[in-house]
């Protein structure tokens, strides 16, 4: 299911394609952090296509192949129902994250013409009156495509964390 | 006033000997046993170590002989072995030699088990075969002549499996399996476990900020769920007025929450406004199809969450199916260790729906945050404010089973249970 849509690179970029597209995907995971450091939530379907797959999973999962997912996303309408959960009925103690998005590997294209790319992720977390903890490490696998305005959309976002055992829970994507 | 101890130093670490239950009254759940080091000590000692028979891996996790597992047996590391077609051996994790927890791969496959420190070697049964310079070098040193491999085995626990789930006890007085977990536990437990091939479809492991307990508690108390977990309320998968049970069996020590999802049942306004902030009028789900259950059980319920004591919850929600594991972290926390299944000959359709319905439960679910951060706010108010008591009066007359969601009675049952086997 997964392994189909996190198709490989096939073509890989001019260095000078690199650096515009490396360009252009450090902007996208500046702004996709912000939105979500912002707790901005209702904001961040938007930065999927429509018919986007996203998922967070461990990497003991990714190794073996095995589908599961903390967060299990297909689709626009399963995007709006996460964020309709956080929003309006999941409960839980208030809190800062914070996203720090690096090494952002642009890979080349899929043969479906679309672009590879991943990077590392780690987000420190901050409860109300405890001091401030890592929270999870991982990468992102993600296939960009643009959309009918020439913007850059995620079809696809694979977060592998390698903090297998989770902190309590996870409120909000990563 | 409660005659719960008021602890002079502000810390609830006294003496075992000086805790006494609040009235000798099971309504009333001391803090203690939440907080206390020794009785985390003696938990372990008499029920993860005692009597009891404790979850430690599904057989598909382990497909060939020579596939092991790391696992625990309550907070003690185990390995759990496939030694046959269809024997199992589990073992503690630590080196006879000088106590190394030398399995440190989470699994995988071996033809035997090297401590990495001197390598003393193990077979997959966890026997000793090999001690290196046993008779010493050039006839120097060595082991003295009348050492026995034999006498320097890890602790082996025994193994009793059922319908692909493989579970493990150090006592050589627990009762058979089936017995242990009674007829109305072995009836639910055998809905997920029919002996259809069972498909590993992931993990997830996460640490709770409180005692171990406190999940037990949580799956036994159905009130909460109509309350806490708004999202059942709102999108109609758990409400008041809507058939369901709690099944327990006969020492009260298991029990499962079950329920029927209604799409029919209506949501009056005295409902509304009974559980208060726990409906929102006029939501609706974008993706209809996530609350879907696709029929696949013998079972009237929709829904049943076995608690299985010691260490083992069955989760079936839904299509969305899971085991998950307790290994108790000190007093104040527990790491849960999950795992996700569905069933081999599923069809592609099915397994992406069990997906799509994971996001119910798990480190992450939309259920699971609300009830995580539950229990943490729990063992705060043990930790941090003056020792006292909870209190579990609802459904007075009862004691485990009910039929109503209104209900401490199962709670009740359990702590009569551990209130024998602990000795307090």
């Amino acid at each position: 299911m997964t392994k189909e849509r996190g198709r490989p690179p096939v073509e890989k970029f001019s260095e000078d394609e690199r650096r515009a597209l490396r360009f252009k995907i450090e902007e996208f995971n500046t702004e996709y952090s912000a939105t979500l450091d912002d707790q901005d939530i209702h904001r961040w379907p938007s930065f999927f296509t429509n018919d986007a797959f996203y998922r967070v999973t461990a990497k003991e999962n990714f190794d073996q192949g095995l589908p599961v997912g903390l967060v299990w996303l297909e689709g626009r309408a399963m995007f709006l129902d996460r964020v309709a959960a956080i929003e309006n009925t999941m409960v839980f103690a208030p809190r800062y994250l914070r996203h720090y998005v690096t090494n952002v590997d642009v890979l080349g294209f899929n043969d479906a013409q679309e672009i590879c790319a991943k990077a590392n992720y780690l987000i420190v977390e901050t409860l109300m009156e405890d001091s401030t903890k890592i929270f999870q490490a991982g990468i992102y696998q993600d296939i960009f495509v643009y959309d009918e305005s020439g913007c850059l959309k995620l079809k696809f976002r694979d977060c592998i964390y390698d903090s297998l055992l989770i902190p309590n829970d996870m409120v909000f994507p990563v | 006033m409660p005659d719960t101890h008021l602890i002079e130093d502000g810390s609830n670490s006294m003496a075992i000997e000086a805790l006494h239950w609040p009235n000798d009254d099971l309504s009333r759940i001391p803090d203690w046993i939440y907080t206390s080091e020794d009785i985390l000590v003696r938990e372990r000692e008499r029920i993860f170590l005692g009597k009891c028979w404790n979850f430690v891996a599904l057989e598909a996790e382990l497909p060939d002989v020579g596939c092991f597992k790391r696992s625990y047996v309550g907070d003690v590391p185990v390995i759990v072995t496939r030694t046959g077609d269809n024997a199992f051996n589990v073992f503690e994790n630590r080196c006879a030699h000088r106590g190394v927890e030398f399995c440190r791969e989470l699994r995988g496959k071996v033809n035997e088990f090297i401590c990495p420190y001197h390598h003393w070697t193990y077979d997959v049964t966890g026997e000793l075969i090999a001690v290196p310079f046993r008779r010493g070098d050039k006839g120097k040193g060595g082991m003295p002549k009348e050492f026995d491999l034999g006498e320097h085995n890890p602790r082996q626990f025994r193994v009793s499996c059922r319908h692909g789930v493989i579970f493990a006890t150090l006592s050589d007085d627990t009762e058979p399996l089936e017995e242990y977990l009674g007829p109305e536990t072995l009836e639910q437990f055998d809905v997920v476990f029919s002996g259809r091939e069972l498909k590993v479809l992931g993990y997830y492991r996460n640490r709770l900020n409180g005692n171990w307990k406190l999940y037990h508690e949580n799956l036994k108390d159905p009130y909460h769920a109509t309350l806490l977990h708004v999202y059942l309320a709102t999108f109609r998968l758990m409400v008041a007025g809507q058939k369901s049970a709690m099944i327990c069996d006969e020492v009260g020590r298991h029990a499962t929450a079950a329920s029927a999802k209604d799409d029919a049942i209506e949501i009056g306004d005295d409902l509304v406004d009974e559980m208060k902030g726990a409906y929102r009028v006029g939501m609706d789900l974008n993706d209809e199809d996530f609350t879907r259950y696709v029929p696949e059980f013998d079972s009237p319920w929709t829904v049943t969450m076995s608690t299985i004591w010691p260490n083992l919850i069955v989760q079936r929600e839904l299509n969305t199916l899971g085991i998950r594991h307790i290994v108790p972290r000190g007093p104040h926390a527990l790491d849960m260790y999950w795992t996700m299944f569905g069933y081999v000959g599923d069809s592609e359709e099915m397994t992406k729906h069990r997906m799509k319905q994971g996001n119910l439960m798990g480190p992450s679910g939309y259920l699971g945050v609300d009830d995580n951060e539950a229990i943490k706010f729990l063992q705060d108010g043990f930790r941090n404010s003056m020792p006292g008591e909870g209190v579990v009066k609802l459904d007075p007359d009862k004691e485990g089973g009910t039929d109503t969601l209104i209900s401490e009675a199962s709670i009740r049952s359990l702590y009569r249970h551990y209130r024998e086997v602990m000795d307090i």
